[in-house]
């Protein structure tokens, strides 16, 4: 198979990724390290370089989109990034010295922990009682629109998140990931604010946490522009049809369908990690 | 009246965050096409190699050997500046929201963005 078929069927999933990670909400880029590393057994760390430019391509375009962000919480979501960024980078220089088996089996059990996770239930969000000492000094608490006006809202647990964006971001360098399900579980279930503040601070802090790893991928020479460049162009593109093609009624069967995919190709992933064929 | 003016500074930052990625991804994504179609013409019909890890040369990583290179008409080079435009994006919000909490003269915000912009800056 020559570069430039290599290259057009790149592209084309890249795009199938990028529409299927919009309309469901999963984040399509997932499937690029996987569909890499098995199909077309590049090796993972070209594979994770790639992931997390499509990473910051959709996040940085998504963010485009919706720039009325009345709804994220963008001081917490500065605030928390100093956990996931200082995450992010010791998760990079982590992937030079974890063995690639390590890293595939890793990758496999964080895709099923997330495809799990983006299917529980929301926890309620703390609008009555007074409102944390931390999270006050911070001013973190805020509120957000709704048919009523203006609701206010507050944030709990800001240690708790603290630590749990610390993790986000570790796996987030590791595996060249956006985690949004784990930042989104963080903020929704630890720190109890509203589901669509935490999905939308958490689409705010990947792109911001994706720019942290990308310096040491960058150096490490994980960034290769001939795998890059139909994946870039091919998300970008399937996640701007997304938008279009659909209004934001999201089909749970979609959602269903595409995290049964994630699901057989973590077990793959995990299962090749283990038997040393990745 | 100091509401209202602040308000209009808020719609304002979010009026240029806006610009600045819409435009920053899509002249990223222009440089990466140009790059593709030169890559594709010089290497079209060779065979990709990515089984082993090697790292990528020099002059993919270098902004320096980059640019460089790009001035000789390479594709590969290219596509990385295209790439380095698309990190550079969020990078640029950062430092742009960074100049908004001054004007709104949030200090302590000012200083811990800057601290999050300083530690991604530090690691290129």
């Amino acid at each position: 198979m020559s570069i430039l078929v290599f290259t057009i069927i790149l592209f084309v999933a890249a795009l199938v990724a990028g529409l299927l990670g919009s309309l469901t909400g999963l984040g399509g880029g997932v499937v690029i390290i996987p569909l890499l590393t098995l199909v077309f057994k590049v090796d993972i760390h070209y594979a994770i370089g790639t992931s997390l430019i499509s990473v910051i391509a959709t996040s940085s375009g998504a963010a485009a989109a919706y720039v009325r962000e009345g709804i994220a919480n963008i001081r917490l979501g500065m605030f928390l990034e100093l956990a996931t960024t200082a995450g992010a980078i010791a998760g990079a220089w982590l992937a030079a010295y974890l063995p690639t088996e390590m890293i595939a089996i890793l990758f496999g059990v964080v895709l099923i922990i997330s495809a799990v996770l983006s299917f529980v239930r929301q926890a309620d969000p703390v609008t009555t009682g007074t409102a944390g000492v931390l999270a006050a000094k911070l001013r973190l608490n805020s509120t957000m629109p709704t048919p009523e006006g203006k609701t206010p809202y507050f944030v709990k647990n800001v240690v708790g998140g603290f630590f749990m964006m610390n993790i986000a971001g570790i796996i987030s360098g590791l595996l060249g990931i956006g985690s949004g399900a784990l930042k989104v579980i963080a903020m929704d279930n630890i720190m109890r604010i509203p589901f669509k503040v935490s999905t939308t601070t958490s689409n705010f802090m990947i792109g911001v946490t994706a720019a942290a790893s990308v310096g040491v991928y960058l150096k490490r020479g994980y960034i290769d522009p001939g795998l890059s460049m139909p994946v870039m162009l091919g998300v970008l593109g399937g996640a701007f049809v997304g938008t279009r093609v659909l209004t934001k009624a999201k089909t749970p069967s979609l959602k269903i369908l595409f995290a049964l995919v994630i699901l057989i190709l973590a077990v793959e992933m995990i299962y090749n990690g283990i038997t040393h064929k990745i | 009246m100091e509401q209202k003016r602040k308000r209009l500074q808020d719609t304002d930052m979010e009026n240029v965050i806006g610009y600045l990625l819409r435009y920053g991804v899509l002249s990223a994504s222009v440089v990466v096409l140009a790059g593709g179609i030169v890559y594709l013409y010089r290497h079209g019909h060779q065979l990709p190699a990515y089984s082993q890890f090697r790292g990528e040369p020099d002059k993919m990583r270098n902004p320096r050997l980059i640019w460089q290179a790009v001035l000789r008409g390479e594709g590969r080079p290219l596509i990385q500046l295209g790439l380095l435009i698309l990190i550079a994006t969020p990078i640029a919000r950062i430092a742009f929201s960074i100049f908004g909490y001054l004007l709104e003269k949030d200090y302590l915000y000012t200083v811990l963005t800057a601290i999050v912009l300083l530690v991604i800056l530090w690691n290129f």
